[in-house]
């Protein structure tokens, strides 16, 4: 995009610097659009699963609804408790807000679509996700309230050991990969599962690694069955209980911003991405760009996060520390050295 | 130019942050700025080309570290009033600290510019691999000449780990109810569960 503004007759700084801000723009702004549609997306398949209609009032099939909550909340009151830190308070939502964006820089959307082409690109995903606990933490705290604070305790624990085995799962695909960057990653998957299918997941070493990482990524957006950092029947509303109005919807934003990161992750890390499912020229699906392939995923696995959720019972505190601590850390770390050592005995990295 | 503007935003706010971390008079606050020190370290870092090494700092330090720090921190019952009171007593061990570090810091940079110490000339026989990328450079020096070094410290930190948690484990003073999760899955819904058709009317007997 620079190279078209440098066209329009601009020097490099400034064609750069528009075209950077334009870029961001290009994401961020499709990207709440989708967390509004995807929250209707998400209310109606529990609807559908629990044999209900769901949102069906506002707009043409009720499509209208998260604008009109939007609306709503915004409308409201910003209150502040007395005895909470409000300086603090206050930040905690942008943070989470901030941080479920920025992380959105590095996703490659077709091939080279991507704001950020860095080689650390995964990296940079996992530092970006680890920051996201923050906001959580610090609402917690600054709320000066018993039930916020455990929700805040519960969170921090959790985000921490289960960003441990996500971090070993990335190591897995890093070694088949080669590389941190994300579009190469993703190119590195072509043709990879029985020599047609473009996606990770196909490999038998790989496919448990998969199966981790979708349950690990549940557990790092805080989804069911491990959203025990908002257990209504314990927690009133977890961290969010004193918040209202924009502040509150800020968390709710960021934190379907983050599923539907994770979700792409899982994507682009084992399901190849915006390449088309077979590497089969003979249907002509080599033309249909990519991004409707990456978002034709993507969608897929929301609709797995929400089918969990409608599914699934909540887990107890500690079979969740046991899950994430006794059984994935372990298995995850044995498949690191299986890995390794296999793709060292194939030749893989001469 | 916007190197210039980012190196002196990162740098100022860094020293900032770290005067405020000094000086903040709530601990929690002081962790906060902390790690917005850390997280500014790691723009400078960026900045000379080391985006590996920023990446892991945000990961390990903000991502880890920090948050247990606020973690303990958040934990602890603080008494505000205590804690001045120990600021007058230790400030002038920790000003005698303060000015040791300063002096070595300045006679360290003091002895490599008067060019005393051998560091060897930069020949190029080390030099790994020229366009690789920061990551497989980091990768190729730590796993040829530092393999030693870097097993060394991986073992030091197992058993600083191993001892960490020997020293704190109790072994629980009352047996509870041990659940065997494998036992648990096995268990079959029809040897667990009956089921009645009873007529309408007419209760269930057991």
């Amino acid at each position: 995009m620079t190279a078209f503004f440098q066209s329009l007759g601009m020097n490099y700084e400034w064609s750069w610097g528009i075209a950077t801000i334009a870029g961001i723009l290009l994401i961020a702004l499709p990207l709440m659009l989708a967390v509004a549609m995807i929250i209707y997306v998400d209310r109606k398949v529990w609807a559908a699963i629990n044999l209900r209609r769901g949102p069906n009032v506002v707009g043409p099939f009720g499509l209208l609804q998260s604008f009109a909550d939007g609306l709503k909340v915004f409308l409201q009151e910003t209150i502040i408790p007395s005895a909470a830190n409000k300086g603090i308070f206050l930040l905690a939502p942008i943070i989470t807000f901030t941080v479920a964006l920025a992380a959105w820089a590095v996703i490659p959307f077709s091939s080279g679509a991507v704001l950020a082409n860095i080689n650390v690109g995964l990296l940079y995903i996992l530092a970006v996700s680890s920051l996201s606990v923050y906001g959580v933490v610090m609402a917690g705290w600054a709320s000066n309230s018993k039930y916020p604070f455990f929700s805040a305790m519960r969170a921090a624990a959790q985000m921490i050991s289960y960003e441990v085995s996500i971090g070993f799962i990335l190591v897995c695909v890093v070694l088949y990969a080669g590389t941190f960057n994300l579009n190469e990653i993703v190119m590195s998957q072509t043709g990879h599962g029985f020599g047609i299918v473009n996606a990770y997941a196909f490999n038998l070493l790989l496919f448990p690694m998969w199966v981790m990482f979708f349950i690990s990524s549940l557990a790092e957006t805080q989804r069911v069955p491990f959203d025990l950092t908002e257990a209504e029947s314990e927690l009133v509303a977890g961290y969010q209980t004193e918040y209202s109005s924009m502040s509150f919807a800020l968390f709710w934003l960021g934190e379907y911003a983050n599923i539907l990161l994770m979700c792409s992750l899982n994507t682009l890390l084992f399901f190849g991405g915006w390449l088309p499912p077979l590497n089969i020229d003979l249907i002509p699906w080599f033309d249909i760009p990519g991004i409707v392939w990456f978002l034709l995923k993507t969608f897929f696995f929301f609709f797995m996060f929400s089918w969990v959720m409608a599914t699934v019972p909540r887990y107890r505190y500690d079979q969740l520390m046991r899950l994430g601590w006794k059984v994935f850390l372990p298995l995850s770390l044995l498949f690191v050295v299986l890995i390794s050592g296999w793709l060292m005995a194939t030749g893989h990295f001469s | 130019m916007i190197q210039t503007i980012a190196f002196y935003l990162f740098a100022v706010l860094m020293i900032a942050s770290a005067v405020m971390v000094v000086t903040a008079r709530n601990p929690v606050h002081s962790v906060l700025w902390l790690i917005l020190a850390f997280f500014n370290a790691a723009g400078l870092m960026v900045l000379v080309g080391a985006e590996f090494i920023a990446m892991l700092l945000v990961i390990v330090y903000v991502g880890a570290v920090a948050v247990l720090f606020l973690f303990v921190v958040m934990m602890l019952d603080i008494d505000f009033a205590e804690l001045r009171a120990g600021f007058i007593r230790n400030a002038p061990l920790g000003l005698v600290i303060a000015l040791i570090l300063l002096a070595e810091l300045v006679l360290g940079i003091g002895a490599y510019r008067a060019g005393t110490i051998d560091l060897g000339i930069a020949t190029g026989e080390n030099a790994v691999v020229l366009g690789a990328s920061n990551t497989a450079s980091i990768g190729a020096v730590l796993y040829s000449d530092y393999l030693f070094l870097f097993e060394a410290a991986g073992l030091i930190l197992l058993v600083a780990m191993v001892g960490a948690i020997v020293l704190t484990h109790r072994p629980p003073k009352t047996v509870r109810g041990h659940q065997n999760i494998g036992k648990q899955v096995r268990r079959d819904p029809n040897a667990a569960t009956v089921m009645k058709r009873p007529t309408v009317g007419e209760g269930v007997e057991l």
